[in-house]
């Protein structure tokens, strides 16, 4: 019986860091493209288009790296047809991220249908990444089995949090970006290029997007399946005010909702007598919850929503 | 990384020309890409879009199928669109349109012998008042908490998804049936075909009823002005006296309403038994998806309540037609799906060159 | 005496906007170490020229001369990099920015890495060494409006700026810290800075410049030697018109008081105290002008008045009745006309026509019964609507070319009168106006004036709110002076002295203030 909790809480913890990666890579680069003042719906579309092309080129060249690659190139074309649309053209952004959503899902289904699995056919799959261990570290007791031992793409979400917060507030592009955000006209005075960073920001967002979608076909399952991601997308847009803009509060918010999706799987493989569809809800109710406890005193970057035009 | 020095310039006022040129132009750039994608199967495109539209209108078989398929999406697209007008993105249509089906169901399934003329209304208004709650909690947490609809609302699609594949793989499972799904409604509770022989029933004239109140709302009531007003610039519409937030609520009621009756259309018209996830359409899809359907169809129709229909009739022949150019030529059926895309990306670029010019700039 | 050289050249200025000539072949000179005024009217073409030599837009036409050589200037990073600063009438900081950040903002590091201990101890002795307070750490939300004007001069003088260009930097200060800005481009230009000085406002212009450059619908008109010119010569300069529009003010014909504002508090939307148990009355057939620097409350008064803020205590009354945050709706049955601040973002809805702007606030009278849940009506009279604008749009003369256009398509001043038509038709008793002639041209100014006495004579209370004391003293009966959600003092407009005002606009009460 301890042996069967201690085994539970590590499986538990080890699962909770595995379900937070997509939402913490996908959030990460949505707080890029919000703190410059773009609301970024697209996510959800760009995340099946790199599940969906990363495993089609893992499967097609037998290389997981490539694969990745690929989905993060396709992840950041499409950040870059979003801005072309909601900064070069300053179309309403909420249309403009449904539109790339749509597409991204669409293209994303098509494609596979038209070069993998035509319907009617058996899923093929790949070999998808396997947990690596982290020679010494895995071996320190609770953490080593739970943050040293997890797949590449875990360790690359969680080395990107300080990266990002570094970038955030201690660089140039930093200050800038988040001038952008706030104040564009007075970012454009001060002689920064709103319009590049902008585009800078969505090309980063598009590619961490591709890259956490690629999670889900090539880490957590070995196939692709249409509409895999299950609305994580929009998971990290809530996520991403709930934290404030901050990469910090982005982990503990990831881990927070990755914590409550383990805890539902968990239950589930225990063969806990609750009926696993309700506790499939509670990972989407809990982000409801903690949206509405934030939204109200959330600081939003001034800028938001708001396309810059220069007149002369 | 050089950027082309590229100036955006804004065109004088567009005349009713320019309008409709440029929407259509972008319309026939979509199709130019789609046999692109049509080619990438192996098809010749030419022949691909003949399959394409003639399996959608050829016939008149084919003419009733694609308004079979037209009812749902005129009925998501104008819930959304009225939603959209006065800016409460509502993305919600889809799990809207399933708690409708599920309450429906509800009742469908428990009076059985109740007669047609009872059974059927109270089935259509159980369905909109479960859609309009559906709707109006997104709306209130708006309001109350500055709650971000487009999360909220998509968030609550999947938790009624999974609420429906609880009931329908548990409680309400049908012990006779081999797949999870609901007993079947009450015959009583079936929505009558209009021409015998044909799919199409009477949700059509339900749908193009609310498409009609769309429009007469709009444009000749007091509440469609403060929609207006409201979508337009809320601060302002404040000002001039409109109670934003009682326009907001109101709209919200409205818009998970229709979408609520899109759910009873389905179940009532066409499916008869709730389904669970994975098994509404037969192709492993997780939900009927007209919901998020009529998110396209309302951008696409740039929520006009002339351009919705238009837009959900283009769909549904693109559904169709995706459908019988898959069989006869095997270019996948998600077709549809990406060319939604696509068409909405050409769309957007099409509308902001009817209002501005892109110019390169010297030096 | 030797002349010192120029600094900056600019010849033959052109540049055109849809519809308008802003600069027609303008030249432009600045010799280094004088403060030269650039003065004109509003639009006269003043800030567009300066925008060019900063490089925020491209002239047409024209070049640029920088120390004798010639120039090409594309981005505001290019007049930097030729010493250049600007100070703009609306500043470009970042709220939530420390002073330092702001300073910094846009500035290369090496690695891109910031160094931000090193740029507050530059900005620290920058601060010091023209007597510039400001503390490097604070934020900037949080300064006042003279103190973001510090960090402004600072910013440019961080970035090695030996010309300095201020585009109406009084325009929201007080007299005292006017004085300490004059001081501060004073030691500056005694330091080799070369100022340029945009304004409308001839006595700070005579005050503090050496050379006054007068711009006309965007033409040049003339350079006059400060020392060698006058108030009068340069009025007829800047307007050409010897009419300088002196309305009869019609004497006062005074009723009860209308308007009543007893002890009302409220906050600002950054939660902090905007309005101070303000106590005011209008009575009818009077004009209460409220004069005081932007950001005093003005803008609070007015939106508490007009219910879109909350009064935190006290009470609003019309007509003896009292009507404190009542909604909107009911404050405009009750007769209260209001013309808001801010046209274009609160005064109309600019995507909606022009007819449903002029209907929108009163739907109620176009449409048919109430029903149930419909207390406005259900369905709207569109023939009514449409014979009713055409009415307004012919008698307020507003220029459109249908009433079916969106309103955005309307000019500034057309847009006003469109504003003023919608309030004006419905006779209101009580007026509350917020800055009516901002931004506008002489005609219509005049026009807008012209019917708000129209409104007295008949009767009206009329409360204005304005910072443009010109406008204030020529339409007033009595003033009141805010100042950090205060009422400073309230006297007659007859005997009301320029120092006074100024005085009570600085922070001084009217009890404190001697004979």
């Amino acid at each position: 019986m301890e042996i069967l909790t201690y085994t539970f809480f590590i499986t538990f913890l080890a699962m909770t860091f595995r379900m937070a990666t997509p939402v913490l890579l996908g959030t990460l680069g949505e707080a890029f493209a919000e703190r410059s003042g773009i609301l970024n719906l697209g996510i959800e579309g760009i995340m099946l288009v790199g599940a969906s092309i990363g495993f089609m080129v893992t499967y097609f060249m037998g290389s997981l790296w490539l694969g990745i690659f690929t989905a993060a190139f396709m992840g950041l074309l499409m950040g870059l047809l979003m801005a072309f649309l909601s900064v070069t053209l300053g179309a309403q952004q909420h249309v403009a991220g449904l539109g790339i959503t749509f597409l991204g899902t669409g293209l994303s289904f098509f494609l596979y249908r038209l070069f993998v699995a035509p319907e009617g056919g058996v899923p093929p799959t790949i070999v998808p990444f396997r947990p690596v261990e982290i020679p010494g570290l895995s071996g320190i007791p609770v953490l080593g089995p739970t943050i040293f031992t997890q797949p590449v793409l875990v360790y690359l979400a969680l080395i990107l949090v300080p990266i990002v917060g570094f970038i955030f507030y201690r660089t140039t592009l930093g200050l800038n970006l988040t001038a952008v955000g706030q104040n564009p006209k007075a970012a454009d005075t001060a002689g920064i290029n709103v319009f590049r960073i902008r585009y800078l920001c969505l090309l980063i967002a598009g590619a961490l997007a591709g890259i956490a979608g690629a999670w889900f076909s090539m880490a957590q399952s070995s196939q692709f399946l249409p509409g895999m991601t299950m609305g994580r997308g929009w998971v990290c847009v809530a996520l991403v005010i709930f934290a404030n803009w901050s990469p910090y509060r982005i982990l503990g918010g990831a881990l927070l909702f990755g914590g409550i999706d383990a805890l539902q799987t968990t239950f589930a493989a225990l063969g806990v007598a609750f009926p696993y569809r309700i506790l499939q809800m509670l990972p989407y109710i809990f982000t409801i919850v903690i949206l509405v406890a934030v939204a109200r005193r959330a600081t939003y970057p001034a800028a938001l929503l708001q396309p810059y035009r220069r007149e002369g | 990384m050089r950027f082309p020095k590229l100036k955006v310039e804004k065109r004088p006022l567009p005349d009713l020309k320019t309008k409709i040129l440029w929407p259509v132009l972008s319309i026939l750039i979509a199709l130019g890409i789609g046999a692109i994608l049509i080619a990438a199967a192996g098809v010749d495109p030419l022949t691909g879009y003949y399959h394409l539209f003639s399996g959608a209108l050829g016939d008149v078989h084919a003419i009733s199928e694609t308004l079979w398929r037209f009812t749902p999406l005129l009925l998501t697209g104008t819930a959304v669109a009225l939603a959209f007008r006065c800016k409460f993105w509502n993305i919600g249509a889809e799990g809207q349109m399933l708690i409708g089906a599920t309450v429906a169901t509800f009742f469908g399934v428990s009076f059985i012998g109740t007669p047609s003329w009872l059974l059927i209304p109270l089935v259509i208004i159980s369905g909109f008042l479960a859609g309009a709650l559906w709707a109006v909690i997104p709306a209130i947490l708006k309001a109350k908490f500055k709650a971000d609809e487009v999360v909220t609302t998509l968030l609550g699609n999947w938790i009624i998804l999974y609420f429906v594949g609880y009931l329908v793989e548990g409680p309400w499972r049908d012990p006779t049936s081999l797949w999870p799904e609901s007993p079947a409604i009450a015959a009583t509770a079936v929505f009558p075909r209009l021409v015998s022989g044909y799919r199409v029933h009477i949700g059509f004239i339900i749908a193009i009823f609310f498409a009609i109140l769309f429009f007469i709302v709009l444009r000749k009531t007091v509440w469609g002005s403060q929609i207006k007003a409201v979508g337009a610039n809320p601060r302002a519409a404040d000002f001039m006296g409109i109670k934003v937030t009682r326009v907001l609520i109101t709209v919200a009621i409205l818009s998970g309403g229709i979408a609520g009756i899109a759910g009873v259309n389905e179940l009532c018209g066409t499916h008869l038994h709730m389904k669970g996830l994975g098994f509404f359409g037969g192709t492993g899809e997780l939900s009927w998806g007209y919901g998020y359907a009529g998110v396209f169809i309302a951008m696409l129709g740039g929520l006009s309540a002339i351009g919705v229909p238009v837009a959900a009739f283009f769909m549904a022949v693109m559904i169709q037609g995706s459908r019988a150019m898959y069989r006869a030529t095997g270019v996948p059926s998600p077709f549809f799906y990406a060319m939604e895309g696509i068409i909405l990306v050409c769309l957007l670029l099409g509308i902001f060159l009817t209002y501005y010019r892109i110019r390169r700039v010297k030096g | 005496m030797k002349r010192s050289p120029v600094v900056i050249k600019m010849v033959r200025i052109t540049k055109k906007f849809p519809g308008v000539i802003a600069n027609d072949k303008i030249n432009f000179e600045v010799r280094k170490g004088e403060i030269h005024a650039l003065l004109g009217e509003n639009g006269a073409g003043k800030t567009t020229l300066m925008n060019i030599l900063y490089g925020l837009y491209r002239p047409d036409a024209g070049e640029i001369y920088i120390r004798g050589k010639k120039v090409t200037i594309k981005s505001p990073n290019d007049a930097i990099s030729h010493k250049v600063g600007m100070i703009h009438q609306h500043f470009t900081l970042v709220p939530p920015f420390t002073v330092t950040q702001n300073i910094i903002l846009g500035l290369k590091f090496p690695k891109g890495v910031l160094k931000i201990g090193r740029a507050e101890k530059r900005v620290a002795e920058l601060s010091e060494k023209y007597g510039l307070k400001v503390e490097p750490r604070a934020q900037v939300w949080q300064l006042s409006v003279g103190e973001q004007q510090r960090v402004e001069i600072l910013k440019a003088l961080y970035r090695g700026a030996e010309t300095l260009i201020l585009d109406e930097p009084t325009s929201v200060l007080t007299p005292g810290e006017v004085r300490d800005l004059f001081k501060t481009l004073r030691s500056l230009a005694k330091a080799g800075a070369s100022i340029v000085f945009i304004s409308h406002k001839l006595d700070e212009v005579i005050e503090i410049s050496d050379r006054i450059t007068v711009l006309r619908d965007g033409k040049f008109v003339a350079t006059k030697k400060t020392s060698t010119t006058d108030k009068g010569e340069l009025a007829r300069l800047m307007v050409k018109r010897e009419v300088i529009f002196r309305l009869k003010k019609p004497k006062a014909k005074l009723g009860k008081p209308a308007l009543e504002i007893k002890k009302v508090s409220a906050l600002s939307d950054r939660k902090l105290p905007a309005l101070k148990e303000v106590s005011l009355s209008v009575r009818e057939g009077e004009i209460l002008g409220v004069a005081g620097v932007a950001g005093n409350g003005q803008r609070e008064l007015a939106e508490v008045i007009a219910s879109i803020r909350k009064a935190t205590e006290g009470k609003v009354i019309v007509k003896g009745k009292d009507m404190t945050n009542r909604p909107p709706s009911e404050i405009v049955e009750a007769g209260v006309g209001r013309i808001p601040e801010d046209r274009l973002d609160m005064g109309l809805i600019t995507d909606l026509s022009v007819k449903e702007n002029l209907v929108l606030e009163t739907l109620r009278d176009f449409s048919d019964k109430a029903v149930l849940f419909f207390p406005e009506g259900v369905f709207l009279n569109h023939s009514a609507i449409d014979k009713y604008a055409d009415k307004l749009i012919s008698e307020f003369r507003v220029i459109t070319p249908s009433r079916e256009v969106p309103s955005k398509t309307l000019s500034g001043g057309n847009l006003q009168r469109l504003i003023l038509a919608r309030v004006l038709a419905r006779n209101p008793k009580i007026l509350v106006a917020s800055e009516p002639t901002r931004g506008l041209d002489v005609g219509a100014t005049e026009y807008i004036r012209r019917k708000l006495l129209e409104q007295k004579t008949r009767g009206a209370a009329i409360l204005l709110i304005s910072e443009d004391l010109e406008e204030i003293l020529t339409l007033s009966d009595r003033i009141a002076v805010m100042y950090e959600g205060k009422i400073m003092g309230i006297v007659p407009a007859r005997k009301a002295k320029i120092e006074k005002i100024g005085l009570m606009m600085a922070g001084t009460p009217l009890s404190k203030i001697g004979r």
